[in-house]
């Protein structure tokens, strides 16, 4: 860029652009591989037990075979959440953003080192949290509310996960504050940008969760831990308790935004790669720049809108919540606009006419296409269904019944599992120079998992709304199951069935892939899709600029938890732990 | 989809807007251009929200719509101790029509599991938890809450169809979680009336 401009002369030497080589490249996708294999693998897992919760729900209880292994309905439910929603997201989000921060600013890691400590770091996390969940010692599910308690290496686990993913965010920063030197007058890409945002969205909301687990969780987790007694014998003292509500309301500070690090990776795909799949632009990139920064503002002052039904919390602030959760409603909207503008203009480029016989010129043959559009549709029901439960009132019919997994089945499930899928069919045969194996089974597991998730969301949310069905049960051996259920539960049989076949599709892919010989090797390398503007233009100073949004997002967090959370840490009781319940 | 049918609508129509600034006057640095069909949009979806959101305000505030929320905390050691209402907790009649439940949730019971009541009653319930958390829910009603140690959890309503309304927990509490239910009966004679 303009370099010279720059009066010092020791900056002048930083100023240049600094070039990516092939080893720069060897590094990122090493470092993306890494990450993305271990979220695959915890999703392999994961995958194969949610199967068998639906049909336990069916009455088909098959965790029997699984024991001594996987002992109770319950462990398998806490592995599941905690590898699909936590592990695989986090791994994943890690991975690509660190590839698409490198390729969208076309500058090599400023630390590469830091990256890879948060791999090890991410890593080791998992590998703690394993080993309680795998011997049942953590049966708590994945928001191990107190006062629960689980062994003490789930919690430092988690922990470590977080933490990790917070330096990988640090990696990134570094990398994007040495590019802005470089590049004083340049606007950020869009690419790196978004992805930035969600990095720092996810900053912010997990001090939530980190608060909540270094002081009211872990301490007395270590105090309960023979082993760390009998080395420290001085932490004994440490088994204080814990204060359920301040506990929860900590938990929830996270918990959402929580759902917006797993939905802003995929409308980042959808923004700003998914047009240049099937021929179309960026129908208003400016306007995809605010969206992510309302996100930025408004992702964290919302997490009361999962405590409607709690005590303890005045209505005035879950209505305040409620307010903003509403508000956040309109970025996705705005969305949704957006990118079906851009899709079509990709359409049409493709010889698509009419009102709507256009989308069936979009790229449908492209398995990475069609995963990511199916994505997009299942997440339309997705988003009507959260609507609903952030409203105040009506979420009291749906409050922890079966609505619940049936919605978020078609959030985290869908938008965001079914999209990073979609990514991977372009980004596998990036990583390993080899051709996708097959194009065939990518697209049957992309049409297996849209239509078996239609089944199983469909049938989960009417027997919540119809029959309240409480979630998180082993609902196949509750006493107060009715035969009225029957035909939703036969309806989720069904959906579990293909997404069974859909998540055995995608592990073939991803294998066949990696594992493929030589001779599949591609002739010419894949790019990274990057979606042009349709008026490439200059970008207002205001969305790119840091300082007002991060401090706005803090200010609305001080409003609206500051007061709320003062009281609750003022008047909080240390509650004892419970006995082990599982 | 390759019939040559002529569109009653001109292709340019799904273009953005026509009000795209000219190439000589550049666009300013701090104006954010937003196509015409797009903005439309942005007031379609404002207004939508609006509307859902003054719905909400409306339910809480004019038609007396409640959610759990009141700031009542009890120490879950001290259930059992003499005057403490969970101590024996049951259904209390405080007029003709006029009650006030009060239930323990523990692992995997609710005390009491039964509760009777003539239809046309009007129950305040309280409910707390000894140990770890709980949730309740009365089929077919808007009693839905979560129930922690340490916090009562409230709410009111009122029972004009006679029938066994299931309360479940629904919130995970353990190994048997899932046959931790209680019954609400709506016996058919009527609240004498006053």
């Amino acid at each position: 860029m303009s370099v010279q401009t720059l009066p010092a002369a020791g900056l002048a030497e930083g100023s240049r652009p600094v070039l990516l080589t092939d080893s720069d490249h060897k590094t990122v996708n090493r470092l993306t591989g890494l990450n993305i294999g271990v979220g695959i693998g915890a999703l392999t897992i994961g995958l194969w037990l949610g199967v068998l919760q639906g049909l336990e729900h069916a009455g088909l209880n098959w965790y029997s075979y699984l024991a001594p292994g996987i002992k109770t309905y319950y462990q398998g439910l806490t592995i599941h959440g905690v590898l699909n929603a936590l592990t695989w997201t986090t791994f994943f989000i890690c991975g690509f953003f660190t590839y698409v921060v490198v390729n969208s600013l076309k500058r090599p890691l400023r630390y590469p080192w830091i990256n890879m400590l948060a791999f090890v770091l991410m890593t080791i996390g998992l590998l703690l949290a394993a080993y309680p969940l795998f011997a049942n010692l953590a049966t708590v599910l994945y928001t191990f509310y107190p006062p629960m308690l689980a062994d003490w290496t789930f919690y430092l686990g988690l922990v470590l996960l977080v933490v990790g993913s917070w330096v990988s965010g640090y990696g990134l920063y570094f990398t994007y504050g040495a590019w802005r030197k470089e590049n004083p007058d340049a606007t950020t890409p869009f690419l790196a940008l978004g992805a930035l945002i969600t990095m720092v969205m996810w900053q912010i909301a997990t001090l939530g969760v980190a608060a909540e687990i270094l002081f009211l969780i872990l301490p007395s987790a270590m105090a309960n831990s023979a082993f760390l007694v009998g080395l420290f014998p001085a932490i004994a003292n440490w088994n204080t308790g814990s204060d359920p509500l301040l506990a929860r309301s900590l938990f929830w500070f996270f918990g959402h935004p929580l759902v917006y690090f797993w939905l802003l990776p995929a409308y980042l795909s959808w923004y700003g790669m998914m047009p240049a799949q099937t021929g179309g632009k960026m129908f208003s990139e400016n306007l995809a720049r605010l969206v992510f920064w309302l996100f930025l503002l408004l992702s964290v002052p919302v997490g009361f809108h999962h405590q409607y039904a709690d005590p303890g919390i005045p209505q005035a602030w879950k209505i305040l919540h409620a307010t903003w959760t509403m508000s956040l409603a309109f970025p996705s909207l705005l969305t949704a606009f957006t990118v079906i503008a851009s899709l079509e203009l990709g359409a049409r480029a493709r010889g698509g006419k009419g009102y709507l016989r256009w989308i069936f010129k979009l790229n449908w043959g492209d398995p990475s296409y069609a995963a990511q559009n199916f994505a997009m549709i299942l997440f339309a029901f997705g988003g009507i269904s959260g609507i609903t439960n952030a409203s105040y009132n009506m979420n009291m019919v749906v409050h922890n019944t079966t609505w619940l997994p049936g919605h978020f089945h078609l959030t985290v499930g869908s938008a965001t599992t079914l999209t990073f899928f979609g990514i991977l069919y372009w980004l596998l045969p990036k990583l390993t120079g080899k051709k996708l194996f097959t194009k065939t089974l990518a697209l049957a597991q992309a049409w297996t998992w849209f239509l078996g998730m239609l089944l199983f969301a469909n049938g989960y949310h009417l027997l919540g709304l119809h029959h309240g069905a409480p979630r998180r049960s082993m609902l196949g051996d509750a006493p107060y199951r009715v035969a009225e259920w029957t035909p939703y539960l036969i309806e989720t049989v069904v959906g579990v069935t293909l997404l069974f076949i859909s998540a055995t599709l995608f592990f073939l892919v991803v294998f066949g892939t990696v594992l493929s010989p030589r001779s599949r090797r591609l002739a010419k390398p894949v790019e990274m899709p990057v979606a042009e503007p349709l008026h490439p233009g200059p970008t207002p100073k205001w969305l790119d600029t840091w300082t007002p949004w991060v401090a706005g997002a803090v200010a609305l967090i001080l409003l609206s938890y500051g007061p709320i959370l003062y009281q609750l840490i003022r008047d909080m009781q240390w509650i004892p732990f419970a006995p082990r319940v599982w | 989809m390759s019939e040559p049918r002529q569109e009653p609508v001109p292709e340019t129509r799904h273009e953005p807007g026509g009000d795209a600034p000219p190439a000589s006057d550049a666009p300013s640095q701090e104006t954010l251009h937003v196509d015409r069909f797009e903005a439309a949009w942005m007031r379609i979806a404002a207004a939508v929200l609006a509307i859902f959101f003054i719905s909400i305000l409306v339910s809480a505030f004019a038609s007396g719509f409640q959610v759990p929320g009141v700031y009542q905390r009890i120490d879950p050691t001290k259930l059992y101790e003499p005057g403490s209402p969970f101590a024996d907790p049951g259904l209390r009649e405080l007029a003709p029509g006029k009650y006030e439940a009060y239930i323990r949730a523990q692992i995997w019971s609710f005390t009491p599991n039964e509760i009777r009541i003539p239809a046309g009653s009007e129950v305040t319930f309280y409910t707390t938890s000894q140990d770890v958390q709980h949730g309740i829910k009365i089929q077919g009603t808007n009693i839905n809450m979560m129930i922690l140690p340490g916090q009562v959890s409230t709410l009111k309503a009122k029972f004009d169809t006679p029938g066994t309304y299931d309360f479940v927990c629904h919130e995970y509490c353990g190994q048997l979680h899932h046959t931790m239910y209680g019954q609400l009966i709506v016996e058919a004679e009527q609240v004498a009336a006053q």
